[in-house]
């Protein structure tokens, strides 16, 4: 192997120009695909983070996957029913306190109930829809990501004595109300309560700032008539990558519908996957474009190295030894690349996580794009180059391993 | 004496359009320490009859022998190794490597049969060269020697994994009278010193007749032939 290493490296020393052409060649595709798997990935990983800590891991509501089966239909195998009335249940997780108590006993991590409810929040003659939200504040906290997102106030305030509420700061500027101000909300079934406002978050997502008031749970029971009523159990994992494991494990015990952030997203995660796919696939386009230059070099080695092939097979090499030689060659150019390569993608990589940008709508965050930084990534486009190049060397190196040294040695005598 | 190289009406057919006979029914023992010169006239079939018993080339028909075995069933990697350790050539041209100096290219055919460490290939490198009077030109390549210089490394070359058979295909065919010489000198003592079996293919007329066998070639037969040993 040394001996084929070193007619290699004399055959590809001897073209320096054009085998430097195909190195760079292939270190810009290794390099830009280096820079843009970090550049998807971390927009990826930003996105899926945000989804992750946006929203609960795991979250139950008051429905089912399916209609209730009749008695009559669990008792025989066919059953033909007509003219049935549904009973108009109260929605709402029947026993929320042993089923609460049950997720306390083997849930690993934090969840949080609550009671919504539809209503309108009014506020000197303007009105806006709202969602109302009876929580434990204690226990929201530990789940909900607004803690953070708190301009005024904190869920805490809520618990000072009275009746308060904490609203989205685009809720509060469209009503013109502010912290203190009292606020009169409205629910479905018509009842009515004031409430003083205690808090103001701002989250960046307009639906959850515009639409969303949060209450104790009591009060959320009393303005929707429903005392003691849930119809909402969030659920934030340790891990959560386990969340679609323990939604149907709580699914199958309560017998309501529990949704994993992953089933709850899954066309956005599919898009993911697509991304993915289409940025792999112009990875392999622009190895493919970089395997043309090396096709290129060994095509014209073994063409100006026909008579040394005839040679080497009257010495005693194979077939075999002199497509291993060529195939060498092609991929000595494409580790090269791929070594400069990573020089140049970490190069690129390094400067885009540099880039500062202002979000343009609210003018206030400065961020920078999010990278992801990945050996896996230099290994693909390694793994990539390597393949194109050993493709590119193979080809003409088959060729020429199938010479006739006899053609050779007669045509240059 | 032992055969070296066998042939049983071997012949070699070029499909062209028009199918050309290049060796036609030839039947050939050589054995050790044999000094053989193949002539004929241009187009005779002798290189093509030295690229069969060298197996670079495949016959169309008849079979060919080296040391008792048969090379038509061998792969073309069985081939590749026979050759390399039974059979050295020497071309007309030297056809060494360009970008190795002569020492390099006489450790090649050493250095793919991986017999010896890499010093001891050094070693019978420089010694090869020596012998054949280029010690003061080991480091040099073949753009820096002369014509006779470049054959007599192709010599060494051919001698490196020590092969009892060297096929010459016009080994003097391009060099002046006094190389020519030197390296018609070189082989007849490879023959006769070192007890290598020599098959030379030449016009020259003179030098096949200060060798031991003559065989000659008319159309791809052989034609005439003197000097063959008696015991085959």
């Amino acid at each position: 192997m040394h001996l084929i290493l070193d007619i290699a490296w004399t055959h590809i020393a001897g073209r320096g120009r054009q085998t430097f052409v195909a190195i760079v060649g292939v270190a810009v595709g290794v390099g830009f695909s280096i820079a843009m798997a970090a550049l998807m990935q971390g927009g990826q990983d930003d996105f899926v983070r945000q989804l992750v800590d946006t929203m609960p891991h795991v979250e139950v509501s008051d429905e089912q996957r399916s209609a209730r089966r009749q008695p009559a239909e669990a008792v025989f195998e066919v059953a033909a029913i007509s003219g049935l009335r549904p009973r108009d249940d109260r929605r709402g997780i029947i026993n929320p306190t042993a089923a609460q108590a049950w997720l306390e006993e083997w849930i690993p991590g934090r969840f949080a109930a609550r009671l919504n409810a539809e209503g309108v929040i009014r506020y000197s003659g303007r009105e806006v829809g709202a969602v109302v939200i009876g929580i434990d504040p204690e226990r929201e906290a530990s789940v909900s990501p607004i803690v953070e997102d708190f301009r005024e106030g904190s869920f805490d305030a809520l618990t000072a004595g009275g009746n308060n509420v904490v609203i989205g700061d685009t809720m509060a500027s469209r009503l013109g109300a502010g912290l203190g101000d009292t606020i009169t909300a409205v629910s479905s079934e018509g009842l009515t309560r004031n409430f003083k406002i205690v808090g103001l978050f701002h989250t960046g997502t307009t639906a959850r700032d515009e639409g969303e008031a949060y209450v104790l749970a009591k009060n959320a029971q009393i303005l929707s008539n429903r005392p003691n009523a849930i119809n909402r159990i969030s659920i934030k994992l340790d891990d959560p990558n386990a969340a679609p494991t323990i939604a149907r494990r709580v699914e199958a015990e309560l017998g309501y519908k529990a949704v994993a952030w992953q089933e709850a997203n899954e066309s956005i995660l599919e898009a993911l996957v697509v991304r993915n796919v289409i940025m792999y696939t112009v990875v392999a386009a622009i190895m493919l474009v970089a395997g043309f230059g090396i096709f290129n070099i060994i095509s014209t080695i073994t063409h100006e190295k026909a008579r040394d092939i005839a040679i080497m097979k009257s010495l005693g090499f194979s077939e075999a030894d002199m497509r291993r030689l060529f195939v060498l060659e092609g991929v000595a150019i494409g580790g090269a690349g791929s070594l400069f390569g990573w020089a140049l993608g970490f190069s690129i990589t390094y400067a885009l996580s540099l880039v500062h940008f202002e979000i343009a709508a609210t003018g206030q965050e400065m961020t920078r794009l999010p990278i992801a930084w990945s050996m896996l990534h230099y290994l693909i486009a390694t793994a990539s180059a390597l393949g194109s190049a050993a493709i590119a060397g193979y080809l003409p190196a088959r060729r020429a391993a199938h010479l006739n040294p006899v053609d050779i040695i007669r045509g240059a005598t | 004496m032992t055969s070296l190289i066998e042939t049983t009406d071997l012949t070699r057919i070029l499909h062209e359009t028009v199918p050309v006979t290049l060796v036609r029914d030839v039947t050939l023992n050589i054995g050790e320490r044999e000094f053989v010169a193949v002539t004929g006239p241009s187009g005779s079939g002798k290189s093509s009859l030295l690229y069969l018993l060298g197996l670079l080339d495949r016959p169309t028909a008849g079979t060919i022998k080296v040391r008792g075995r048969d090379a038509e069933p061998m792969s073309e990697q069985e081939r590749a190794a026979t050759r390399l350790a039974n059979i050295g050539f020497v071309f007309q041209f030297h056809f060494l490597l360009p970008e190795f100096t002569a020492r390099e290219n006489v450790e090649i055919p050493m250095r793919k049969f991986a017999r010896l460490s890499r010093a001891e290939m050094r070693e019978r490198a420089t010694t090869l060269l020596s012998s054949l009077g280029l010690e003061d030109h080991l480091h040099k390549r073949p753009d820096q020697l002369s014509g006779g210089q470049r054959q007599r490394v192709a010599v060494a070359r051919a001698l490196a994994n020590d092969p009892p058979l060297i096929l010459a295909d016009e080994p003097t065919g391009s060099l002046d009278s006094r190389s020519s010489e030197q390296v018609f000198a070189i082989l007849e003592a490879l023959v006769n010193q070192h007890g290598k079996t020599v098959v030379a293919v030449t016009h020259d007329l003179d030098m096949a007749a200060r060798m031991h066998r003559r065989i000659h070639l008319v159309d791809g037969r052989i034609s005439e032939e003197e000097g063959a040993n008696p015991e085959f």
